[in-house]
């Protein structure tokens, strides 16, 4: 399920922030923050994805840099988020 | 006074002292000092001289810090560059500037070296490693440089020299370096922690970028006052700032509207969250009144500074905290020891209430544009001694009746975006290279958190052309807030009875097409 996960993941990012370039190699710790990908407005956008496609809300506190700032992270918390909503 | 003499004092005053706080680095005063006086002789010992430029293109990192009061301290003249500058633009910049010398990190290499093949100069670059620990291979490595014998460069410059050259957008869309001395940069920080009764014991937090004049004077005015500076790199993680104002207990924290607009879209916020801030303030476009009211319910207690300026002259106008009940509207009174005249166009005062252009009068006003005098006549205009000249800064301003000012509007196009200054003529230059747009032209569309949004109208000459491959296009040759955000197609531009592209017009069918 994680590799769907990071796949859709991957193909937002590079649809949203890269505009379709896929010559620019995101890996997959890569800092998103750090390697300009990423900025302000783009977090926002990110989460909006998370929670659209995958029904899970994201609080305030939950938008930090060890849950979304590279695709492992952002692939993480939403497995993690995902398995809590199917356990509940 | 030089400006790399703020460090080198308080190296001697508070050597234990923290400097400066990054996410990984902390440094004292004396540990800044001599990191900074070792770059300094390494910079000479590689051909940087007394009035020389050196270009500093990093993101905000404690690299950058050392880097700026290295390059005063070897008597030369920095520039700092914004990280996302591509390859064409910085190639200009080399061109404009000539510098002797580039410092930057291994991960803007490839930019760096792109640019450099489009001249040809002898240039001394040094980069910071990359991850793997290994430099870049066309740069010398940054760490040696830090290595140097802190031996203190004898480059005999005073406080008249050149300190530094900011680029700045302009309507014509070519960046102009601004042109500011020691003295102008003592001045400016001088006016500026007086009105923010600034002291060594404040902590504050900077994540706009070196690159711009306001985050760029954190750093100055940190190290005059003895103050300790946090240095961050971007506002993306709010919460994660949150978390850094809370554990190194700042004080002061510098925003623009965007941030503004991203703190009041939160939802779990407390009034009072950040007990320890003392100050906020606010300056590259207007805060909206209700975005005041409430950053002063969640802040409370907290003093909030509605501000005005320009690169120009550093900064114009702060509005006392006590007025924002009154006139929250307003960005004050001139800073400290300047002046601020409304003036129309014969060059009279205007009566409060009546529109006119705003005047800059006092010692932060720039020397000019680094070799452009057209566009420095424009700006800097024969003016009353003992200065002698002042700056017309193109806004046009009204006051009331007690003497506040009030921004009105720009005379020419320049769009504020994220708080940066975006020329049309910039991004129309990038959109007319593509092969497959025969004619565009941008405009600023209103946006609650962007302030204004880039918008360009496009007639393609390539049906095939995606919105997408345009916005892909204008990202490899653009800094990021410069990127249109909307892009709509149509068969020709709107144009005016003379046949004059009209912006006015193209922004009326942007605004119909979201």
């Amino acid at each position: 399920m994680t590799d769907a996960i990071q796949e859709a993941v991957e193909a937002f990012i590079i649809e949203n922030f890269l505009f379709g370039d896929t010559t620019q190699a995101i890996a997959g710790m890569d800092s998103l923050i750090e390697n300009g990908i990423v900025d302000s407005t783009g977090v926002l956008e990110l989460v909006a994805f998370i929670e659209d496609r995958y029904g899970i809300a994201v609080a305030d506190a939950d938008i930090v840099p060890a849950n979304l700032d590279s695709v492992a992270r952002i692939t993480a918390f939403i497995a993690s988020r995902s398995a809590a909503l199917a356990a509940a | 006074m030089r400006v790399e003499e703020f460090l080198i004092a308080n190296g001697a005053a508070r050597p234990t002292k923290t400097a400066l706080v990054t996410e990984r680095v902390r440094l004292r005063y004396d540990e800044l000092d001599d990191l900074a006086s070792r770059l300094a002789a390494a910079l000479a010992a590689n051909g940087v001289g007394r009035g020389d430029r050196v270009l500093v293109f990093m993101d905000n990192c404690w690299e950058a810090a050392v880097s700026i009061f290295a390059v005063l301290k070897a008597g030369a003249v920095f520039s700092p560059i914004n990280a996302s500058t591509k390859a064409d633009k910085l190639a200009y910049l080399i061109g404009d500037c000539e510098p002797a010398a580039i410092l930057t990190q291994a991960k803007l290499m490839p930019v760096v070296s792109r640019a450099r093949s489009l001249s040809s100069r002898p240039l001394f670059i040094a980069s910071t490693p990359a991850p793997s620990g290994l430099v870049p291979q066309d740069a010398a490595s940054f760490e040696d440089c830090l290595a140097t014998a802190p031996v203190p460069v004898g480059h005999g410059g005073a406080d008249t020299d050149l300190a530094m050259l900011i680029y700045t957008s302009g309507s014509t869309g070519r960046p102009k370096g601004v042109m500011m001395t020691h003295r102008n940069v003592d001045a400016a920080a001088e006016s500026i922690t007086s009105y923010l009764r600034n002291s060594a014991d404040d902590v504050i937090l900077n994540v706009l970028p070196l690159a711009f004049d306001y985050g760029l004077y954190q750093l100055l005015m940190a190290v005059r006052l003895g103050a300790t500076l946090v240095l961050e790199k971007s506002f993306a993680f709010p919460q994660a700032i949150f978390e850094r104002i809370r554990a190194e207990q700042v004080t002061g924290f510098p925003l623009v509207p965007t941030m503004a607009a991203l703190i009041l879209q939160m939802r779990d916020l407390a009034p009072g969250f950040l007990p320890s801030l003392r100050y906020v303030s606010n300056t590259a476009a207007a805060l909206p009144p209700v975005h005041i009211a409430r950053l002063r319910e969640l802040f409370p207690g907290v003093r909030l500074y509605s501000m005005y300026g320009l690169t120009e002259c550093k900064r114009c106008t702060y509005l006392p905290p006590e007025e924002l009940d009154r006139r929250p509207g307003s960005v004050g009174i001139a800073i400290p020891a300047t002046e601020a005249l409304v003036l129309d166009d014969a060059g009279n005062r205007v009566p409060p209430g009546v529109a006119g252009e705003l005047v800059i009068r006092g010692p932060h006003v720039m020397q000019g544009y680094w070799r452009n005098e057209a566009a420095t006549r424009q700006m800097l205009r024969p003016g009353p001694p003992p200065w002698g000249r002042q700056l017309h800064t193109g806004d046009l301003f009204r006051t009331d009746e007690e003497g506040f000012l009030y921004f009105v509007g720009r005379k020419d196009d320049i769009i504020k975006t994220r708080g940066e200054k975006v020329a049309p003529k910039e991004v129309e230059a990038v959109l007319h290279a593509h092969p497959g747009i025969a004619e565009a032209v941008v405009t600023g569309m209103p946006d609650p958190i962007l302030g204004h949004a880039i918008a360009a109208l496009v007639v393609r000459s390539d049906e095939a052309l995606s919105e997408r491959d345009i916005v892909r296009h204008c990202a490899m040759h653009l800094e990021d807030f410069m990127v249109p955000k909307l892009i709509a197609f149509h068969n020709e531009l709107p144009k005016t009875e003379t046949g004059k592209v009209s912006r006015r017009l193209a922004a009326e069918v942007l605004g119909a097409a979201r």
